[in-house]
This record gives structure tokens, C-alpha cells and sequence, in this order.
């Protein structure tokens, strides 16, 4: 019986296909046939990359599931199992670990892109939105990750965090009770880790990334000048002038992005996966000990800025609601940037000022935030967060305010 | 844009400067463990199982594996380095009963993992460092762990140590080192030579070093390997995005 | 865009070595994670050579040992059950043991070293349970003509008192005879052939 031919006109197995299922529609839509700028630079490279990342945590962390114990009393062991006993088992745990790391540095550099060129502002929202919401499963995630090894730092950053929600007042107290399973973070809180961490989490990220390149792929790529290359087409064949179709072009200078990446990458995983103290921390190669508190307890250097905002803050209620809210603001950007150019390319000095202040005060954050607590050290962290907080909320003043050139008609590009 | 980067470098610049000063500890001697001297780490695992292995377990590290990557056949393993157990599979535990928490008021940590838990130059410096002090029920003290509980173990070989003061030291011949903190003598000779002991010591903890990661070396070698296919692998990509690219004006 | 000055063939070359070069680290990329599947140290040191005194064994007695987590049972055969063996050749389906089910040094008509000691694993070739010891005979419930053996409660396989299997039923090789020696008279190594014995 014949069926209604695809209007890709594939024959074969692919056509077969075609008929029942969208396959090459797909890969038109979604890359082959989506055009975007001719003009990305480097920073654009973060967002595949990012997903690189996500495909190695997720295939690493399979077969680190099928060798791990999500029990207390095992946890440790089962880990120093993996390291030794497993063939290859230390560089599959390596490559998880570093990668939780590596996650970080792209999305916050892939973040730091939108920050640049303006790509959260309209039509872009919800790609901002998705993406944020990706961040907070990152964290989740790294957190949950991060208890797993249930070494002393695993341990005591189990406690520490969860008792964040202590500080709710009225209910915290029980909150934390109920969250842990136990009267301290136990063999009960391990295993709801644990469950959160390869199932609950990861299968909400991987429907974000979805969401997020759905989104995406609907508008349309922004481009470094804040130039919306859709708006000038080809009257004969309907596509941008500006645009390139992803493959081959994006293909290969993204494959070429990965290379590069995964030099550095796979470099830190084999010669130097401790990172110095940084990546696997020195006090979780000791099991954890319900008894005793390592001298020095710090966040993972990710998490740095938003400790680092919780402990400048004198007051626990408010450290708290000033941490999550260092998170919550970034859902709100979009509709903050009052600016009528989208991109750095044609903002004043306004927002440049504004963005190096914020910068530095990230980094300071990052840094003071693992550092033992000093009282320097606090009142840097006071006056970075209010830079950081005062990025956002002035933001709608100061980018109205701020000088802007005209944006051009077409993307600037040289050819190379 | 290029004011912004300026300053971004400079700011961490600035915060990498400061964590390496933070994370510098006062120890008297520096050392780097020599993982590439078979011989020495052999010598190490000879030391550990003699005069550690009493009380301190390296429950993850497999007798086998031990003798594989160090070189040393079976036969010699089972003699010389095997007290507890008589199959090479088995993981090295001491023969310390766990009543042992009564004698020192602390049970003896297991060492599996301990230099990347303190670094090897801490070991090094911890072994190298008890000193006699009366006001200790076991009679000695110790720079890098104050208060430990564990007796000076290897003090028949190294003799007897006292600190003297920190002052004193300063300008001395640990100053000009670069190494601060204060400055040991031997007041009563050991069965081994200052020199003899520091081998014996480092040795110790080259095998500490090993243990705590057995599959180092492997990976650092296949590292390499990695790294020069990757290497050739971005060259052709590079060469492959130039050639499309061309099309793009 | 346009193709003016671009060699095709310079193009095909590199997207061809690039896909060669990549394709054969994406193939050496999963190595790692198959060969992490692999037994690991722990079950290698768990399956380890494993000694058994056969000292207190009686004849027509059979003990089971766990070697590399399976039963490995040692049989201490009768003379009256090792003269059985011949009088079922016709009812077997490899009487001469000419599969490869046992090591060349046990490749006789007691399948074993010494005709009084049967050393075998004491799982069915079939779906791999356990077979039941029944040395007791006649049984016209297992067989019209049962001189002793095992009998596989799951699939009804039936084996002779050298590991035999019978015609008829599911399973389709005789036992296996692991990697084993002496050492004395006493002492059964499993999981080591003899010195000299590839």
C-alpha cells in the first residue's frame, strides 16, 4: 500500500523511515539545514561543549553505577574498589570526576557568552530560562555527586547543606530531619543521593537540554553583534544572507573546538586528576567520620561565589535566602537589561564598567569562598556581593542610561 | 572588551598568587616522592610491612598487586613481605586485634590512602620529626602531629631526637634552606646514620605513595599516549575547518 | 558563499582521514568501558586456586567445594562404581569424551586423574543448575537401566557416574572437568593443571 511520500523525497531504509518518522526532518530542523551566523567567535563554542561534558558524565557515570554502593557502610570502599580492582576503573572514575569540574567551567563560560552578546534577551527568554533551570540541576547534581564517595568532606558538606534548609524558620529544624532520613546526614540520606543523583536529576537535565535547544533552534542563534540575521534573507532560496547552515560549517569548527577541549580535558584527567587539591579535595581520601570535622571544611571551588555570599551575610536566615537568591536572580535577566542593543559590541561604559566589576567580584567570591574564613577575607566577600547582587538589580537603570551605538544591518565578518 | 580581559586576568592572577602562599606549611624538609625507583618503593614495602604493618592496615591494596607492580615474584612475596595472610589476593590488613583502640586510645588508621590525604612531604616530615618530650605518657611528641598518639616506632633506627627552639633556628642553616620551622638533633645515636635513616624514611613513603594510587604510573603513560593522538587528531581538524571555512566570505 | 577555488579533492582527503583518524579514537574510546566489565581484581582473587583434603573423604562419598563461585564436586568412586561406567556407553551420547569437556590428562574413561577421584563442576551443560548426586541404583524413576549418576532436577538431564551425559535429554555435552592437580596424596588443587600439563 503506498503511504504519503515524504516531502524529503528519500528512498531506501531512510525513506522507509521518513514515511513513519521525521528522522531527516530532524536533522534539517535541528542542524543540518539550521543556519545560524556566519560570525560566532570562540565564545560560542561553550554551549557545545557543554554537551560533550554531559555525554561523558553521563556515559562514565553508567559504568561507575555498576561498581559503586550507595551504602554507608560500603560507599568508601566501593570506591577505592573502583580505583584499583576495576580494569580501568580509575580513569572511568577520574573522567567523572574532572568532569564535574569541566561542567562547570563551561556552563559558567557558556553563561558568561550571554552576558557578552545579550542572548537572553527577546525572543530568547526561555532559552535563558531553560538554561538557568539546567544550572540549578547542575548543582543538584554536583552536590548529590559530590556526597557519593562519603569521604570526610562528602560527609561534611552533606551536613552543611542540608542544614541550609534548617534555617526556614518554624518547620527547618524537622525539615532537615526529614530530608536527611535520619537525626544526621546516615546511610538513609546516602542512598536518596544516590537515587537523585542517576536517576531524578539527570533524566530533568536531559529534558532541559532539549527543551533548551528546541528553543533555540525555534528562534534562531543570536550573533556576536546582536544583529538578528533573519531579518535579511535571500529572496530566492529564503535563507539568511548572514547565515551558514550548520553542517558542514558548524561541524567542523565545532569538532575542531572539541579537540581542543578534550587536549585540556583528558590532559588534567591523566596527569593530573587531583588538580592540585581543587578537583578532588585532600580531606575525602579520609571515610567519612560523624565524630570529627576536618579542619578545613570548603565547597567545591564551583560553589565558591554563592558560600562565599552565604557567609558575608551575619545573619543565618538571611545568608541563606542571599545564597539561593544569587541563583534565583539569574532566571530574571531578561527582563532587566532595559538596553536597546543586545550585545557588548554596542553598549556604553555603563555596562562595561558593569560587567568587569562583576567579573572580579565573581572570581573574588570563587576564591574567598574557599578560603578559611578571615576578616578581610568577609569583608571582600560583603563588598563583592553587593557587586553582585547590585549587576542585577541596577541593571534596569543602568543599561537605559548607558550610551549605545546604532547595530548595523549586516554581522561583521572577515574571512579568514 | 580588551580592558575587561585585562582586569579579569589580573584578578586571577592575584587569586592564584594567594592560594599558593596559603597552602605552604611549615615543614623542615622538603620532599618529593620518587615513584619511578623501583628499587626504593621495594625497599619502602619492606620497611611498611616491618615496621608498620603491626598496627596499620592497607586494607584496598591487594598483596598480588603489590607484587606485580613492584617486580617482586611470588615466592619472595610470600616470604618476606606476608605476615597475615597466606593468599596473594588478599588485601594487606594488620595483625592488630581491634582491641588496640584500648592501647593507644585511638585505633590505628588505616594507611591506604594517607599521602593523598596529607601529601607525601607530610609524611615524610611526620616520620622524620618525633622528638622526646617528658611531658608525654609515651615520652615523645611530634612536630607535624602534636599529640600523637602513635610511639616513636622507628626511634631505635633514627636514635634519640629533641627539637630545639624555634628561635633559634632562624637565620640558621634551615632559614638559608627556605624551609622554616624549627631544627632537630640526634642526641643519642640510632642503628642507622642521619643519612641512612633519611633514605630508609623516604623509601617508606615512596611506597605510601604507590600505595595510595597503584594505578599511576598506567595512567600517566597512557596520558601520554592520549595526548599525542589528540594532537594529531586536532591538527587534521584543524586543516579539515580551514578547508571548509573557505567557503564562508 | 561560493566553491570558487576550493579542490574537492584536497576537501575529500581530509574529511576521509579526519572520519579514519577520529572513528579509530572513538573506537579506542570504548575499550575503557567494555574492558571495565571485564572480572574484576576482586573476582579474580575470589576465584583463586582453591586446596581440598580429600583425607576424610569416604568412598562412594562426594563433597562440594566453591570454586570461582561454582560447586566443584569431589567424588571418591567405588571399585563397583567405576565398573558401572561401561555398562551405560551404549545410552550416552559422547561416551569417549571426545568434546573437549575435560583437560587432555583427564580425557579417559573415568574422566579423571586417578580413577578413584572424580573432579568435576557441578553445573548442568544445559542451562547450568546444579545436578543432583545419585549414586543410588536401580532407579527406574531416572532410568529403565541407572547404575548411579547425577540427575538435573530442572531439565531432567541425566549423567553417568564419570559426568556422562545421556541421549534424550536437554543438555548436550558431558560435565565439565575443571584445571585441577595433586599435590601428595591427599590434597586436590582446583583451577591449576598439573606441572608439565598445558
Amino acid at each position: 500500500m503506498a503511504t504519503v511520500q515524504n516531502p524529503y523525497k528519500t528512498t531506501g531504509i531512510l525513506g522507509w523511515i521518513d514515511d513513519r518518522f521525521p528522522l531527516t526532518k530532524l536533522w534539517k530542523d535541528q542542524w543540518g539545514d539550521y543556519y545560524a551566523p556566519k560570525n560566532f567567535n570562540w565564545w560560542y563554542i561553550f554551549g557545545i561543549l557543554s554537551l560533550v561534558v554531559l555525554v561523558n558524565q553521563l556515559l562514565t557515570g553508567i559504568f561507575l553505577t555498576m561498581h559503586y554502593k550507595p551504602d554507608a557502610a560500603k560507599a568508601w570502599d566501593s570506591v577505592e574498589y573502583i580505583m584499583r580492582d576495576v580494569p580501568w576503573g580509575n580513569i572511568i572514575r577520574y573522567l567523572h570526576s574532572t568532569g564535574a569540574s569541566a561542567f562547570f567551567i563551561v556552563v559558567y563560560l557558556h553563561m558568561y557568552r550571554g552576558l557578552l552578546y545579550g542572548s537572553y534577551r527577546k525572543p530568547r527568554e526561555l532559552i535563558w530560562v531553560f538554561g538557568c533551570l539546567i544550572f540549578l540541576c547542575l548543582m543538584a547534581e554536583a552536590f548529590c555527586g559530590y556526597v557519593l564517595p562519603w569521604g570526610q568532606m562528602s560527609y561534611w558538606g552533606a551536613q552543611v547543606i542540608i542544614s541550609l534548609f534548617g534555617a526556614i524558620p518554624v518547620i527547618g529544624g524537622d525539615l532537615v530531619i526529614w530530608i536527611q532520613g535520619d537525626y544526621i546526614p546516615s546511610d538513609a540520606t546516602l542512598n536518596r543521593l544516590f537515587s537523585l543523583h542517576v536517576i531524578a536529576v539527570p533524566f530533568v537535565l536531559v529534558g532541559l537540554v532539549v527543551a533548551h535547544l528546541i528553543a533555540l533552534h525555534e528562534v534562531g542563534s543570536g550573533s556576536p553583534d546582536g544583529v538578528e540575521i533573519k531579518k535579511l534573507t535571500n529572496p530566492e532560496t529564503g535563507y539568511p544572507l548572514d547565515g551558514i547552515p550548520s553542517h558542514p560549517y558548524y561541524t567542523v569548527k565545532d569538532m575542531l573546538g572539541v579537540g581542543v577541549f578534550l587536549i585540556i580535558f583528558l590532559g588534567v584527567v591523566f596527569l593530573a586528576p587531583d588538580g592540585g587539591g581543587y578537583l578532588l579535595e585532600k580531606p575525602n581520601f579520609q571515610e567519612a567520620n560523624p565524630l570529627v570535622t576536618p579542619n578545613h571544611i570548603t565547597p567545591a571551588w564551583y560553589f565558591g561565589a554563592f558560600y562565599a555570599i552565604l557567609r558575608a551575610i551575619p545573619n543565618k536566615l538571611m545568608g541563606v535566602i542571599g545564597m539561593f537568591a544569587a541563583v534565583l536572580v539569574l532566571f530574571t535577566l531578561p527582563w532587566l537589561d532595559r538596553s536597546p542593543v543586545k550585545s557588548i559590541r554596542h553598549k556604553g561604559w555603563m555596562y562595561k564598567t558593569a560587567l568587569a566589576l562583576f567579573t572580579i567580584a565573581f572570581i573574588l567570591l570563587c576564591y574567598f569562598g574557599m578560603q578559611p574564613p578571615t576578616p578581610e577575607g568577609t569583608l571582600i566577600s560583603r563588598i563583592g556581593s553587593f557587586i553582585y547582587f547590585g549587576f542585577f538589580l541596577f541593571m534596569p537603570i543602568y543599561s537605559k542610561l548607558d550610551k549605545t551605538t546604532p547595530v548595523p544591518e549586516r554581522v561583521t565578518y572577515e574571512a579568514h | 572588551m580588551k580592558r575587561i580581559k585585562f582586569v579579569v586576568l589580573a584578578a586571577a592572577l592575584l587569586a592564584a598568587a594567594g592560594t599558593a602562599s596559603a597552602s605552604e606549611l611549615a615543614m623542615p624538609h622538603a620532599f618529593t616522592p620518587d615513584l619511578g625507583n623501583e628499587a626504593s618503593v621495594q625497599r619502602g614495602a619492606r620497611n611498611f610491612m616491618n615496621y608498620c604493618s603491626g598496627c596499620h592496615s592497607m586494607k584496598h591494596l591487594r598483596y598480588a598487586r603489590m607484587g606485580q607492580d613492584l617486580g617482586i615474584p611470588e615466592d619472595q612475596l610470600k616470604a618476606n613481605l606476608m605476615f597475615t595472610s597466606e593468599k596473594p589476593g588478599d588485601h594487606i590488613v594488620s595483625a592488630m586485634p581491634a582491641t588496640a583502640v584500648t592501647w593507644f586510645g585511638v585505633q590505628p588508621p588505616d594507611l591506604t590512602v594517607e599521602t593523598r590525604m596529607r601529601g607525601p612531604d607530610w609524611v615524610y616530615n611526620y616520620l622524620m620529626t618525633f622528638y622526646t618530650d617528658a611531658t608525654r605518657q609515651n615520652g615523645t611528641n611530634n612536630l607535624m602531629l602534636p599529640g600523637a598518639a602513635m610511639p616513636n616506632v622507628l626511634g631505635s633506627l633514627q636514635g634519640v631526637q629533641v627539637m630545639e627552639a624555634a628561635h633559634a633556628a632562624e637565620g640558621g642553616a634551615a632559614a638559608a634552606e627556605g624551609h622554616g620551622g624549627p631544627t632537630f638533633k640526634v642526641v643519642q645515636e640510632g642503628a642507622l646514620s642521619e643519612p641512612e635513616f633519611e633514605k630508609f624514611v623516604a623509601d617508606t613513603v615512596n611506597f605510601m605513595a604507590y600505595a595510595a594510587e597503584p594505578g599511576r604510573a598506567a595512567r600517566t603513560s597512557m596520558g601520554g599516549k592520549v595526548l599525542l593522538y589528540l594532537l594529531v587528531l586536532t591538527a587534521f581538524l584543524y586543516l579539515l575547518k580551514r578547508e571548509y571555512w573557505k567557503d564562508v566570505h | 558563499m561560493s566553491n570558487q577555488g576550493v579542490d574537492p579533492g584536497r576537501r575529500r582527503f581530509l574529511t576521509l582521514t579526519t572520519t579514519v583518524v577520529g572513528g579509530a579514537g572513538a573506537v579506542a574510546a570504548a575499550w575503557p568501558f567494555l574492558a571495565s566489565l571485564r572480572p574484576s581484581e576482586r573476582a579474580k582473587a575470589l576465584g583463586a586456586p582453591v586446596s581440598i583434603d580429600i583425607s576424610k573423604v569416604e568412598p562412594g562419598q562426594r563433597v562440594t567445594v566453591a570454586w570461582r563461585g561454582k560447586p566443584v564436586w569431589v567424588v571418591r568412586r567405588t571399585p563397583e562404581m567405576l565398573e558401572s561406567l561401561p555398562k551405560v556407553d551404549a545410552e550416552l551420547r559422547d561416551p569417549n569424551s571426545d568434546e573437549a569437556q575435560q583437560p587432555d590428562y583427564a580425557k579417559n574413561e573415568a574422566r579423571s586423574i586417578r580413577p578413584d577421584v572424580l573432579v568435576m563442576v557441578g553445573s548442568c551443560t544445559h542451562l547450568g543448575c546444579s545436578p543432583t548426586f545419585r549414586p543410588d541404583h536401580p532407579a527406574p524413576e531416572v532410568d529403565p537401566n541407572w547404575q548411579g549418576g547425577f540427575y538435573c532436577p530442572c531439565h531432567g538431564s541425566k549423567f553417568d557416574m564419570a559426568g556422562r551425559v545421556y541421549k534424550g535429554v536437554p543438555a548436550p555435552l558431558n560435565l565439565l572437568v575443571p584445571p585441577h592437580h595433586f599435590e601428595g596424596d591427599n590434597t586436590i588443587v582446583v583451577g591449576v593443571d598439573p606441572v608439565g600439563a598445558a
